[in-house]
């Protein structure tokens, strides 16, 4: 068992001050979404007197141009579906990719590693005008598609190589069996992608909650607007009205914090593991 | 890797085994079809887009070579956007590196409260970017809690208007920056630090070597790969700075804090400046993928040395 000596005390004792310090902003944040407008100002610092809910009504309430309660759903379906297309179409995309090896498999997986690197800022334009011709612009379809897209190299990458690391016992003792190639993959693989299929899904979803640059050009006056762009044009609206403002950020946050605190160790595993190569 | 009852010995050899579940290649389909249409198909085209004069109407493009790049060279407003990009990018990678790597060799073992700090630290990862610059946004106004705690320190004189101000706005964006990313700096850190076998650290330990010596000559040498991961992707991040800009400054003031996608996004969407656009996005790319594998190849190197 781990005794103190007085300098891993110190250390402790330092690192706790530093985290303390480090979480004032959140503190600030919490504090002013409950006091009343009139009254923030100053150091902010303070406990409010009376505190309110007056802001989150507000907040939720919008400005006229779509509520946040709309945006909150926009953002789920919008999360949800890309989440859902990537874990569908990665997954078995990278159990050929794991499973049939040589050259080609091999040409395939560099494509999608590279992906990767690219960003998107090159292929927002022509992206914008095509999906504009086809009527994508605007919706919770093309916004799926798009992210499908985009993120497919990482969800691919990650499953790729999980599949690699797996044993393929069971496959084949069900192959011996006789069962088909779909009836193994739902059956026998996929359940034993659990654990990447959570971080794959933790990872892509929390990138699409947050991102903010595609959903404002995508998105921006098509009156489906997500979180991010609605936070953003609350901001607009309500210039000086902080207490709005952050009820609005806190709202955008809640539904993070919760996956933060079930999910934390896949979040890690994703950044960590994933780049490890 | 283990295989177990396998009919066939001859293609066990090969890493491979037919079986009626052997998977089917189409499986793939969707995905490469996704990928070559929404990145390389894209991709392509915002470069062939950056050599022409395109403006989003129907009219079409024309073809003008490499005007659009030679347009940006004289473009005093491109210019300073990349210098911005530069200077936000690599002055966040040192100190986010820095940080990081701190919090990591301090909560690497031992201490009891270290998952719970470490979760501190870790979730403004999580949160989106725009949330934070607006948390910071309010900090950091003029009559904020910045200005408000050096007011009751009595230093009145140190109080900016840190985001109004054309030579520290550029340092506010940084220090959110900062903020946001060093706890992933340090989980890349402590996934490098935990594969260090505590034998080695204990033996330097008993060797009486000081805490210093023994990260310089012992830790040190063993993150290097981690320092790798880790510089490489705070590099991209950085050199992709757009959120936090638009949410604590929109560029402003008076172009102080443009960056190269601040620059993509407003030449593009609101002066539908398409073809110029794509070049700006073409020189972003080019400066991502030369700068990434440039100081990729150096840390590689780097590693095999300390």
């Amino acid at each position: 068992m781990f005794s103190y000596t007085r300098r891993s005390l110190t250390r402790e004792m330092l690192l706790i001050v530093l985290a303390a310090i480090w979480w004032i902003p959140f503190y600030i944040l919490a504090v002013n979404s409950f006091a009343p407008s009139t009254t923030i100002g100053g150091t902010g610092l303070g406990l409010p007197a009376q505190p309110t809910f007056d802001s989150y009504v507000q907040a939720w309430q919008g400005n006229g141009n779509g509520t946040l309660g709309a945006a909150l759903i926009n953002s789920i379906v919008i999360s949800a579906g890309s989440v859902i297309c990537l874990i569908v179409f990665g997954s078995v995309a990278a159990y050929v990719l794991a499973r049939r090896g040589g050259r080609f498999a091999g040409v395939l997986y560099a494509l999608f590693v590279l992906g990767i690197i690219l960003p998107y800022q090159l292929g927002v334009v022509p992206l914008y005008s095509v999906f504009r011709t086809f009527g994508l612009v605007g919706n919770y379809a093309g916004m799926i598609l798009l992210y499908t897209g985009l993120l497919m190299p990482f969800s691919v990458f990650l499953y790729t190589g999980f599949i690699r690391a797996l044993p393929r016992d069971y496959e084949e003792a069900a192959s011996v069996d006789g069962a088909t190639p779909v009836r193994t993959f739902i059956r026998i693989v996929f359940p034993l992608l659990r654990p990447i299929t959570a971080t794959v899904g933790i990872l892509t979803g929390l990138i699409v909650w947050n991102d903010f640059f595609t959903q404002l050009v995508f998105l921006g006056g098509s009156g489906n607007e997500t979180l991010p762009v609605a936070v953003y044009s609350a901001v607009g609206a309500y210039a000086t009205q902080w207490g709005v403002v952050f009820a609005a950020v806190v709202i955008a946050v809640i539904p993070i914090l919760l996956v933060f605190f079930f999910a934390q160790r896949n979040l890690i595993q994703g950044f960590t593991g994933g780049t490890k190569g | 890797m283990s295989t177990g009852v396998v009919p066939e010995p001859s293609q066990r050899r090969r890493g491979k085994w037919s079986g009626s579940s052997r998977a089917p290649w189409g499986w793939a389909i969707p995905a490469v079809i996704l990928v070559l249409a929404i990145v390389y198909l894209a991709d392509l085209a915002g470069a062939w887009y950056s050599l022409t004069d395109w403006t989003g109407s129907d009219a079409g493009a024309k073809w003008v070579g490499l005007s659009n790049f030679a347009e940006i060279i004289q473009d005093s407003t491109a210019r300073s956007a990349l210098l911005h990009t530069l200077l936000i990018a690599v002055v966040f990678v040192v100190v986010a590196n820095a940080i990081g790597m701190a919090l990591a060799v301090g909560l690497a073992r031992t201490l009891k409260t270290r998952n719970l700090l470490r979760s501190m630290f870790f979730l403004p990862v999580a949160m989106s970017p725009l949330a934070v610059a607006y948390i910071w946004k309010y900090i950091l106004q003029y009559d904020g809690p910045i200005n408000g705690l050096l007011g009751a320190l009595g230093l009145k004189g140190a109080q900016q208007d840190w985001l109004g101000s054309p030579t520290f706005a550029i340092w506010a964006i940084v220090v959110v920056f900062i903020w946001q990313f060093s706890g992933l700096t340090m989980v890349f850190y402590l996934a490098g630090l935990q594969s260090i076998p505590i034998e080695v650290e204990e033996a330097a330990a008993v060797d009486g070597a000081s805490a210093w010596y023994k990260f310089r000559k012992v830790t040190l040498p063993l993150l290097a790969p981690s320092i790798t991961i880790s510089l490489t992707f705070t590099l991209v991040l950085g050199l992709r700075v757009f959120d936090q800009v638009m949410a604590l400054t929109a560029g402003g003031p008076v172009n102080a804090t443009e960056t190269l996608a601040t620059q993509v996004y407003k030449q593009t969407f609101v002066n539908g400046q398409f073809g110029y656009g794509a070049a700006l996005a073409v020189v972003m790319t080019l400066l991502i993928a030369i700068i990434g594998f440039a100081q990729l190849i150096v840390l590689r190197r780097g590693e095999r040395q300390i």
